[in-house]
C-alpha cells in the first residue's frame, strides 16, 4: 500500500548567532491512508516546526516530503498554496475561524477557495456540520460558539475537501477535558472513516488513546514511535507506563508534574 | 475573485458599525474637499464671472495699466480706432465701480459692482427677464440674478444705488428693466447701467454730472471670426497704439488676488486630499495589523495572496465610495440651505474632479495595508515565523 505521507531525512536548520540549531533533525516518517497519529514531545522539541514543514508552510533545509504522490520540494509558493487548499486540512490552536463568517460559511470557505461552492458542496458541508452535532449552530458567528463548537467547525472545515492530510496543531489546547476528548474522538473517527491521514500535535497524553501511533520528538529527532497495540496499553493503566519517564515523553499524566520521574 | 468579494463584503456587513463610522470620516473629508472646491469655484467665479461670460473675445486695456482694470482708462477715440481694425465686428466700452444698494430696515447695504456699458454693444449682459438697455433712457438698469434674489427686485421695480461723491453719500434712483444671469465681478453681484449713467454714479472726488465722453476702464472687442484670437490680438496691438489686448481668460486671471486666491484654495484642497489619504491609509493599516493572525490562517489554509489583496482593496473602495456618497449628499443638502450671496458654487466639473480625487486617493492610501497583508506569513497561524 502506497504511503499517504512520506518524509525522508527532513532537517530544518536555523541560524542562531554565529552557530546553527537543528529544529528538526533528520526526521523520517511514513504514514498510511486512514492513519491518525499523535506528535508529542516537550516544548521546543520541533513538533510545530515539523507540522509546518509537512504542511508546506516552511521549507526544510534538506530532506523530502511527498504527500499523496506529490513532492513539496518541487513546488513554488503559489503551487504550495494551491496544494494546501486542495490536499491539506488544518485545525489550529487559536484563530481557527474567520470571525465575520458564520460556522457554515467558514466550512464553505474551503469550497469557495477550491471552486466547488455548488449545491452538492453546500449539501456536503451541511451534512458534515450535522455529523459534528452543529446543526443548531450553523448560522452562529464564531464569537457565539463555545470553544468545543469552534474546534468542531474547524474540523468540518479541515475535512470538507476530503484532503489527503489533516494537520491539527494542539486542537484541544483551549478546551476542558470533556470537550477535548469529544473533539479528538470526532476527529479520529472522521479521519478513519474518510480515509484521510491525520497528524495531531498534542501535549495531552490522555488524548493519544484515539490515535493509531504516537510519534515522540525530542530535540528535533524522532525519539520513539509507540505502537498502539503495545505501549499505548499503559494509558489504560498508568502503572503500566512506569517504563517511560514523563519528562522525556514531554507530556503530563493527570495528577502528575512533568518534572516528576516515575520509577524505572 | 468571487471569494474575495464574499470575504470583503461579509466582513463589512458583519462589522457594519465600524465600517460605517469610518465611512462617515471619509464623508467628512469629502464634505471638506467639496466645500473647499465649491468655495474656490465661488470665489473664482465671483471674481471672473462677468469677464468669463462677456460677449466679446478680446479685452483692450490701457497699455500702462498692466492688465489692471481699475488702473486702465480708455477714451472714445481709442474705441473708434479699435473698431476700424479689420476683423473687428464690434466694440463696447466697459466701466467698473463699487457702490451699494441700501437694504432698509437697518440691514447691511448690499455691495455691488456697477458696470457701465453702451446699450446694445459688447459688454451688456443678455437678460433672462425683461429687456436690455436702450440708448435713450439713462435711468435704467439690469440687475443680475444674485442682486435680484437678495433684494427681491423684479422687472419694473425702482432700485436705489448709494455712491460716495466727494465724501458724501449720494443716492441714485433707477428702474430695473431686465434681470440677467449671475454676473459677479470683484466678488460682488452686478448692476449694469448705460456708460453715461455709470460715469455719473461711480464714486468720484467731486460731485458732478457725467461727461460727454465718459472714459471707460476697458473695451470689449467682438471679432468677426472668434477662432482668430491670437492673430487678431497681435493685429490690434500692432495697429492701435497705447493699448494692451488679451483674451478673457488672461483678463480674469489678472484681476486682483485671483491667482493668489485660487492657488491658496488649491493648496488647501491638496492638503485635505492628503489628510484623506493618510486617514484612509491609517485606518486600513490598523485594521490589517489587528487581522494578522486571521490573514495568516487564511493563507495557511491555501487562500491565494491575490484573494487577500483584492478583498482588502474591495473594502477600501466600498468604504471610500460609501463615504463619498454620504459626503456628497450632505454637501448637496447643505448647499441648498446656503444664502445666494455666500460665494459657494457647486460646479459639476470641479465637484466631479474632487470626488474622483478622493475615490482615487482612497486606494492609494490603502496600498500600504494591501502590501502589508501580502507580506503576512501563513506560519503565523501556527505561532511561528520564518
Amino acid at each position: 500500500m502506497a504511503s499517504a505521507l512520506e518524509a525522508q531525512s527532513v532537517v530544518k536548520q536555523y541560524r542562531v548567532g554565529s552557530g546553527t540549531v537543528n529544529a528538526v533533525d533528520g526526521v523520517s516518517l511514513s504514514l498510511q491512508r486512514g492513519e491518525f497519529v499523535a506528535l508529542v514531545g516537550p516544548s521546543g522539541s520541533g513538533k510545530t516546526t515539523l507540522l509546518a514543514i509537512l504542511a508546506g508552510l516552511l521549507s526544510p533545509t534538506s530532506g523530502s516530503i511527498v504527500i499523496d504522490g506529490q513532492d513539496l520540494a518541487t513546488m513554488k509558493e503559489a503551487q504550495r498554496a494551491r496544494f494546501r487548499r486542495r490536499k491539506i486540512g488544518f485545525t489550529f490552536q487559536a484563530n481557527n475561524l474567520v470571525p465575520y463568517l458564520t460556522a457554515i460559511e467558514n466550512v464553505e470557505l474551503m469550497l469557495r477557495l477550491n471552486g466547488e461552492f455548488n449545491a452538492a458542496g453546500r449539501r456536503q458541508a451541511r451534512e458534515l456540520m450535522v455529523r459534528l452535532g452543529l446543526e443548531e449552530r450553523m448560522n452562529a458567528l464564531p464569537r457565539q460558539l463555545s470553544g468545543g463548537q469552534r474546534q468542531r467547525v474547524a474540523i468540518a472545515r479541515a475535512l470538507i475537501n476530503q484532503p489527503a492530510l489533516v494537520l491539527a496543531d494542539e486542537p484541544t489546547a483551549s478546551l476542558d477535558t470533556e470537550r477535548a476528548f469529544q473533539v479528538v474522538e470526532t476527529l479520529a473517527n472522521l479521519v478513519h472513516e474518510q480515509g484521510n491521514t491525520g497528524i495531531m500535535v498534542t501535549h495531552d497524553l490522555r488524548l493519544v488513546q484515539y490515535t493509531d501511533r504516537v510519534i515522540q520528538l525530542v530535540d528535533g529527532r524522532v525519539e520513539r514511535i509507540i505502537s498502539p497495540q503495545e505501549d499505548l496499553a499503559c494509558l489504560a493503566d498508568p502503572a503500566e507506563c512506569a517504563m517511560i519517564p514523563t519528562d522525556v515523553l514531554g507530556f503530563e499524566r493527570a495528577g502528575e508534574s512533568t518534572t516528576q520521574k516515575t520509577r524505572l | 475573485m468571487f471569494t474575495a468579494i464574499h470575504l470583503a463584503l461579509k466582513e463589512i456587513w458583519r462589522n457594519r458599525g465600524r465600517f460605517l463610522l469610518f465611512s462617515l470620516v471619509v464623508a467628512l473629508i469629502t464634505l471638506l474637499v467639496l466645500f473647499i472646491s465649491a468655495l474656490g469655484e465661488g470665489l473664482g467665479s465671483g471674481n471672473r464671472e462677468y469677464l468669463e461670460k462677456l460677449n466679446a473675445e478680446l479685452i483692450a486695456y490701457q497699455d500702462t495699466a498692466r492688465l489692471s482694470i481699475a488702473s486702465s482708462r480708455i477714451g472714445c477715440d481709442k474705441r473708434r480706432e479699435i473698431l476700424r481694425v479689420e476683423g473687428v465686428r464690434d466694440v463696447g466700452p466697459v466701466g467698473f465701480a463699487s457702490v451699494s444698494i441700501p437694504m432698509g430696515d437697518g440691514a447691511e447695504p448690499l455691495d455691488i459692482s456697477l458696470i457701465g456699458v453702451e446699450p446694445g454693444k459688447p459688454g451688456e449682459p443678455p437678460v433672462v427677464a425683461g429687456r436690455g438697455l436702450v440708448r435713450k433712457s439713462a435711468d435704467e438698469a439690469i440687475v443680475d440674478r444674485t442682486v435680484a434674489l437678495v433684494t427681491k427686485l423684479q422687472v419694473g421695480d425702482r432700485l436705489t444705488i448709494r455712491s460716495v461723491q466727494a465724501n458724501e453719500d449720494q443716492f441714485y434712483d433707477l428702474e430695473v428693466v431686465g434681470i440677467s444671469d449671475s454676473r459677479k465681478y470683484g466678488l460682488r453681484p452686478s448692476v449694469t447701467v448705460p456708460i453715461v449713467t455709470w460715469d455719473e454714479i461711480r464714486p468720484k472726488a467731486a460731485v458732478g454730472p457725467g461727461q460727454e465722453d465718459p472714459g471707460c476702464n476697458v473695451v470689449a472687442v467682438q471679432l468677426e471670426d472668434p477662432t482668430q484670437l491670437e492673430p487678431m490680438r497681435q493685429r490690434l496691438q500692432a495697429q492701435v497704439s497705447d493699448i494692451e489686448t488679451v483674451d478673457r481668460k488672461t483678463a480674469y486671471e489678472n484681476t486682483p488676488g485671483y491667482s493668489a486666491q485660487q492657488s491658496t484654495l488649491n493648496t488647501q484642497n491638496g492638503f485635505a486630499l492628503l489628510i484623506g489619504v493618510l486617514v484612509i491609509g491609517g485606518f486600513f493599516q490598523i485594521q490589517t495589523l489587528q487581522k494578522v493572525p486571521q490573514i495568516g490562517m487564511l493563507k495557511a489554509v491555501g487562500t491565494p495572496n491575490l484573494t487577500v489583496a483584492i478583498a482588502v482593496l474591495i473594502q477600501i473602495v466600498t468604504v471610500t465610495l460609501l463615504g463619498v456618497i454620504i459626503g456628497g449628499l450632505a454637501t448637496l443638502g447643505l448647499a441648498l440651505v446656503f444664502p445666494p450671496n455666500i460665494p459657494i458654487v457647486f460646479e459639476p466639473r470641479s465637484g466631479t474632479m474632487a470626488v474622483a480625487s478622493i475615490l482615487f486617493m482612497g486606494p492609494i492610501g490603502g496600498l500600504v495595508s494591501i502590501r502589508y497583508s501580502l507580506r503576512v506569513e501563513p506560519l503565523i497561524a501556527l505561532g511561528l515565523s520564518s
